[in-house]
């Protein structure tokens, strides 16, 4: 990719909800080796089990996360959508999905490589810190979310 | 006893002079029936007498009494402008519901009713509309969409967000399928867990509001569905901006005489069938606190 396409990723990722606020230098040294990719109803983008390379922005469309076995047929726990964040495994070793991931609407993400990810918030710890600050209140939203689940809210 | 008190939204139309006792039931006549789930119906009725037709305000509930069997408070799911079919939506969870739920076109139920206070859709005139649903909450929630329709000018943006456990818990599922051919409404619908057949959202109620497109504080939002579910609702509209004086919930509890008299439905300093079943969230927000009350 030419300095003219990273640019245009990085402004891309920065137009995202999640990276509002963060200091545009460091959003470039993390998504160094991002880029954008569109789904069709369908594919998937992470299967269970595989090493947890990237992580993605969503800008379009939707994402089912399931969970399946052999015997059984894959059930969607939750959806993903425009303006949210797909994937935290990559930074929790040992970096595998723990889900499978598959578009069911027409989808458009940033995908961040892993490692180019992990490398500048490691490099700086400050950028690291804010990161994690704004991924903490998306896991635990998540959590309270799957909680509310557990409650059988809808069926009473 | 003064006649306002038994009728507080008005004496029932027509022959109803006939059944003049607050306890006497007129009979109604089961003209058809649709399996909702596999648990739930809705009994489409009519009056059994010519022109004995039940005038109701959306939200309002009846006591349908099966003979023989026992009466049960039903929410009224039907249009309003078209009285002369009373629609009811049971699931079948006891006795009386088991009952409701297994009649065949032909019989006769008896209808008290309408009791309680609808839904204050006056007070939402102008402004946008936010109607959140859990399971069976759509039913009673059913009566102001279609006033909404009819006046659809008089109110700004209005959207749904529809849960279920399934979604083969979803009912009014092929209504919902055409009120999403309206450009002047927006729905969200999700599930708790769902297989691959289905394409929609899969989160609670809650999750969705975040994704809305009303402006919280000219919104008006009408709530429905189990305790639980109206309270976490409320709360996160309330964090988005939302007014607690605009939201509305309505409660269930144990109705009996469904005149305040009984105080079987006492919920706080309410008696849920006279003073509710629609109640502010204002009023709600610190008894929703409390556990089992």
């Amino acid at each position: 990719m030419n300095a003219n396409g990273k640019a245009a990723i990085a402004d891309l990722v920065l137009s995202h909800p999640f990276f509002v606020g963060v200091d545009p230098t460091l959003v470039a040294a993390m998504s160094s080796k991002a880029e954008e990719r569109t789904y069709e109803v369908g594919d998937m983008l992470v299967r269970e089990g595989k090493p947890a390379e990237e992580f993605f922005l969503v800008f379009e469309g939707k994402i089912a996360l399931e969970v399946g076995a052999s015997d059984h047929p894959g059930i969607t726990v939750e959806t993903i959508g425009r303006g949210e964040i797909l994937g935290w495994s990559w930074l929790v070793s040992p970096h595998r999905w723990r889900f499978d991931a598959r578009a069911i609407k027409p989808t458009r993400v940033v995908a961040i490589n892993a490692a180019a990810a992990r490398y500048a918030l490691a490099a700086h710890p400050a950028f690291g810190y804010h990161f994690l600050m704004k991924l903490l209140p998306v896991i635990a939203d998540r959590l309270e979310n799957t909680r509310v689940q557990l409650m059988d809210i809808h069926g009473g | 006893m003064a006649a306002d008190t038994l009728y507080p939204f008005g004496r029932p139309h027509g022959a109803a002079s006939l059944a003049a006792h607050p306890y006497a039931p007129r009979p109604f006549v089961v003209r058809g029936r649709t399996q909702e789930t596999v648990d739930t119906v809705t009994l489409q009725l009519s009056a059994q007498m010519a022109g004995d037709h039940l005038s109701f305000r959306g939200g309002q509930f009846n006591m349908v009494y099966v003979f023989g069997v026992g009466e049960s408070a039903i929410s009224i799911s039907g249009d309003a402008g078209h009285p002369e079919e009373l629609v009811h939506t049971v699931r079948a969870v006891g006795k009386v519901t088991n009952a409701l739920a297994a009649l065949k076109a032909g019989a006769v139920v008896g209808i008290r009713g309408p009791y309680g206070r609808g839904w204050p859709l006056d007070s939402a005139r102008g402004r946008d509309v936010v109607i959140v649903a859990g399971g069976l909450g759509l039913p009673p929630l059913r009566p102001i969409l279609y006033d909404i329709f009819r006046q659809r000018e008089a109110f700004g943006r209005v959207e749904i967000i529809y849960g279920a456990r399934t979604p083969k818990d979803l009912v009014f599922y092929d209504e919902v399928q055409t009120w999403r051919q309206r450009t002047d409404l927006r729905i969200q619908t999700t599930v708790d867990a769902a297989g691959r057949e289905w394409y929609g959202d899969v989160g609670v109620v809650t999750t969705r509001i975040p994704d809305s497109r009303f402006d919280p504080p000219n919104t008006t939002a009408f709530i429905c569905g189990p305790e639980i579910m109206m309270k976490l609702t409320a709360q996160a509209l309330t964090q988005r901006g939302v007014p607690t004086d605009a939201i509305w919930l309505s409660m269930e509890r144990n109705m009996k005489c469904a005149l305040g008299f009984c105080g079987h439905c006492q919920y706080g300093p309410s008696f849920v069938c006279r003073d509710g079943p629609v109640l502010p969230y204002r009023t709600l927000a610190l008894l929703l606190a409390f556990k089992e009350v």
